[in-house]
Parts: structure tokens; sequence; C-alpha cells
């Protein structure tokens, strides 16, 4: 198994991605396989930052003490240059179909990919 | 084949006092009241989830508190779409000749049982631990990426969508067990909180207390028969980041099952019993299924075409969105509302005819689909 490169969700400034070596999938979510053909070990990349906003809502209803702090705040779904689909957070009005780059984000006691629209 | 031979339902709102086994077993009775059959009858039981009360084993925590010993007993989890789905596993059990008469059970102390906040936060569990939850989404956040990117595909308003809202509580008006009885206007849905947007507060169900129950059997044990036609699901993915194309959703795919099995086509639904979790889902469902063309199904509600005396009546008990939402059972509400209907046992709200009714489910993030058909027997 090569080792897995560290991205936001462990705390690190990166947006992390897999290829399969055999078939070419690109998948987001980590796993130790490919689920498209089974294929074990993908590889691990860091994505560009670089997307196209797919999707938004502005949040002004939260649930916990620690995001309601926050309202409002904007997830998105970004397409990302590399061929998957992830959630963030995004600049307040962002539209569908923006280019936009990532940086990062504290919230609620972590680091969150955050969107603003590429200049 | 199999036959919905009773229904049970209970208001939805608030019921102090009660536990979800309380309204599971209010409902339950109520179910065989109306099917005609004692416990001892009773040799399958499916129940949801409660999440006030979780348990591992809920059926038979169920089973023993209600009096009951039966041959095959288990809950059932597919979020909003436990409800049909559960009515299609006994639809299979009693087909398969492993059940004679399955009861159907769902009922929870939603509202009452906890906060608003514990409710919005386990159900914003259903989004991916590690890359969504994180950003603190919520259900209506899930929902509301959704919407934003049907009305950008189709041209839907949010004006459009509050159609949706207005129409169901106008339905929810004239139930009585119905948790909202006050007539709301698409400017008052304009002007309500925003949540997630564009879903706004009147965009939302609310969360109630309540149960609901039936009882799917091998014969007819009353003279108006209800038949379980045929039903398919289609499950695509979990977590909407990882959601196909908006034209790709399992509604779709498991209506096109649907019609497969049974032969029967949309032309021929006289009633419409739809998930209805939020504005845009409805609006969403009533396209994918092909009960309105593409963006056109906020002009047929302003049409009449889905109100009681409408070519096709859809939830006239109100819905998720004004009936309300106790979790398994608020979806489960809209099939008992179809055998009332079915039955010509709707008191005020009854339609002309509701020969044959389309009833479909979705659970998590227009995740997992089911469709069914029911159909009256003479």
């Amino acid at each position: 198994m090569s080792e897995r490169l560290a991205g936001w969700t462990m705390g690190e400034q990166a947006i992390i991605f897999q290829t399969c070596s055999a078939c070419g999938h690109v998948q987001y979510f980590h796993r130790a396989f490919c689920t498209a053909c089974g294929e074990s070990n993908p590889r691990e990349q860091r994505a560009s930052g670089k997307g196209t906003v797919y999707a938004t809502s502005l949040v002004c209803r939260a649930a916990t003490p620690e995001t309601r702090a926050h309202v409002p705040y904007n997830i998105v779904l970004v397409d990302c240059a590399e061929g998957f689909r992830m959630m963030a957070h995004g600049e307040d009005g962002l539209a569908i179909g923006d280019s936009v780059v990532a940086g990062f984000k504290p919230f609620a006691g972590k680091l969150v990919p955050f969107f603003a629209k590429a200049k | 084949m199999s036959f919905i031979t009773g229904v049970g339902l209970t208001s939805f709102g608030k019921h102090d006092g009660s536990s979800s086994l309380d309204l599971m077993s209010k409902a339950a009775q109520a179910a065989l009241d109306d099917a005609g059959l004692m416990r001892s009858e009773i040799d399958g039981i499916l129940c949801g989830y409660s999440t006030v009360s979780p348990h591992i084993m809920l059926a038979t925590v169920f089973a023993e508190h209600f009096g009951i010993r039966p041959s095959y007993a288990h809950a059932v989890q597919v979020g909003g779409a436990t409800g049909l789905a559960m009515t299609m596993l006994a639809h299979h059990l009693v087909e398969a000749k492993v059940c004679r008469n399955v009861l159907v059970v769902a009922g929870e102390n939603r509202l009452t049982g906890q906060s608003r906040d514990a409710s919005i936060q386990a159900l914003a569990q259903v989004g991916h631990p590690d890359y969504e939850v994180p950003l603190g989404p919520t259900i209506p956040a899930y929902y509301g990426l959704v919407a934003s990117r049907y009305m950008h595909e189709y041209g839907v308003t949010e004006q459009d969508l509050a159609e949706f809202a207005v129409l169901m509580r106008a339905h929810a008006c004239t139930h009585p067990g119905a948790q909202f009885h006050d007539r709301i206007t698409v400017a008052d849905v304009m002007a309500s909180k925003p949540v997630a947007m564009p879903l706004k507060l009147l965009d939302c169900c609310p969360v109630s207390d309540g149960g609901a129950a039936f009882v799917i059997s091998r014969e007819r044990t009353g003279e108006a028969g209800v038949r379980i036609r045929g039903c398919a699901q289609a499950h695509t993915h979990q977590h909407v980041t990882a959601a196909p194309a908006l034209s790709e959703l399992g509604a779709e795919i498991s209506i096109a099952r649907t019609k497969e099995a049974t032969g029967i086509a949309i032309s021929d639904v006289r009633y419409a019993a739809i998930y209805d979790s939020f504005t845009i889902t409805l609006a969403m469902l009533l396209e994918d299924l092909g009960l309105a063309g593409r963006g056109e199904a906020a002009a047929r509600v302003r049409s009449g075409h889905f109100g009681r005396d409408g070519a096709m009546p859809l939830n006239t008990h109100g819905g998720l969105l004004s009936y309300g939402h106790c979790g398994v059972g608020g979806a489960m509400a809209h099939l008992v509302e179809a055998h009332l209907q079915m039955t010509g046992r709707a008191s005020t709200r009854q339609v002309r005819d509701a020969s044959i009714a389309l009833l479909h489910g979705d659970g998590g993030v227009l995740s997992s689909h089911v469709s069914m058909f029911l159909e009256r027997v003479a």
C-alpha cells in the first residue's frame, strides 16, 4: 500500500484525490481500491484547487454552537479540474458555472477548503 | 398477490409524554382494527428506526411490547424511503408465502423527545463523516445544493417552489390530524426565515411526533380491496457529493422498473402520493416520475392539477410539508391517505377516482428510491 497523502480531512492545506493505475478512474473519497474496477492502491495526488461551481447553498440555520458562530456560510459543490466533485465552503455570491480556486479557512475547529472566484 | 388490509395513523405534531413505542403501538392497533385482525394473526413484523430511541433490535422490542410473537421480524433503514421499502418487502414476503399478515409500523416522538438541534444534527450525519459533515451542512443544505442546480438547469424559481408548500398546507387544512392548519401564501413562503438558501423555513418539512402502520396480507379481510400491483427500487449513491447528474437520479430508474413490472403507465394513475421533505424534493420527483414535464410542475400546481378536484390529486393529507414528518412514519402517512382515498373513506378530502395510485419515497439526498403502484380491486 502506497503511503496516504494528508489532505484537508487530516489537517493539511491540500485537496487529495485518487486515480486508478489500471483503469484511470478518478475518485475523491479515499479508499484502498478503485470503485470502478476494484484494483487496489489507487495513486494519490494533490489537486490543483481549480474548478467550476456546480451547486451552492447558503446555510443560515446551523445545528451546533460551533457551526452557528459562522452563519451564514456558503456550502458549495465544485467540479474540480482533475475530474472529481467535492463539497467545500465558498465566498458569498458565487454562482453556478463560476471558475474558482481553492484556499483554506478555519471552520468549527477544523481547516476546510474555501473556494473564491478565480481572478 | 398482496393486499393492504388495514391502515393506522396518529395525528402528527406534539404528543407530549408519548414514547416512540407508544406511538408505534397506537398506530399498529389502529391498523389491526382497520384490517379486522387479531394480534395472533400477525406473523410478520417490519419496523422502521427511531432517532430518539435507537435500538439494534427494534422490531423485537416492539413485538414484545405490543404482544406479538411473529415468525419473521426485523427493522429496515433506508431513510425516508423506509416506509415504502418495508411495504415492498412485506409484499414479497406475502407473495413468497413466508407470511400471511405482515404488520409494517413506525413511530417516533421526534419533536418532544429531543431538541430541534438534536434532530437536525442527527439527520445531518447522513453526510460523509470525513468529507462533508466537518463543513457544517444540514439536511436542508444538502437539498439546497440540489435545488440550486435544479433551478439553474430547468429555470425553476423560488416562487415556483413556494407553490408546493402552499398546496400541501391547503391540503393539511382539510385534515384534522395535520400538524399545521393555518393557510399560507407564496408571499408567506418567500418571507419565511432563510434556512439553507434557496430553501426557506416554509420550504422545509417540520419535525413531528407521530406514528403510522399498515397490514399487508395474502388475503383480503374487508369489502374494499387495495392490491399492491408492483414496486421497484433504485439506489445510485449515498452522499450528495457522489450523486449522479440530475438526469440520472434514482426516481427515473425506479419508476421505469415499476412501469415495466406492472404494465401500468403514468396515464393510468389517478392519485399520487409523493415524498415531499422539501418543496424541491416534490418538484423534482413529480418531474422525474413523469407526473409533470421538466420545469412544469409548479405551473400544474397553479392550474389546480394536483388539488383534490384536479386531474392528479396529490398528498391530500398535506404531505410531510404540512401533515408533518416524524421520521419513518412521515412518508407512511402518504400510503395511509392513499388507502383511505382508494377505499372511499377520505371524508371531505375524498377525490372522485383513486382507482390506481402511484407512491414514491426517497431516502438520503435523493439516494434511495422506491416506486409503487396500488390498485383498487372490486
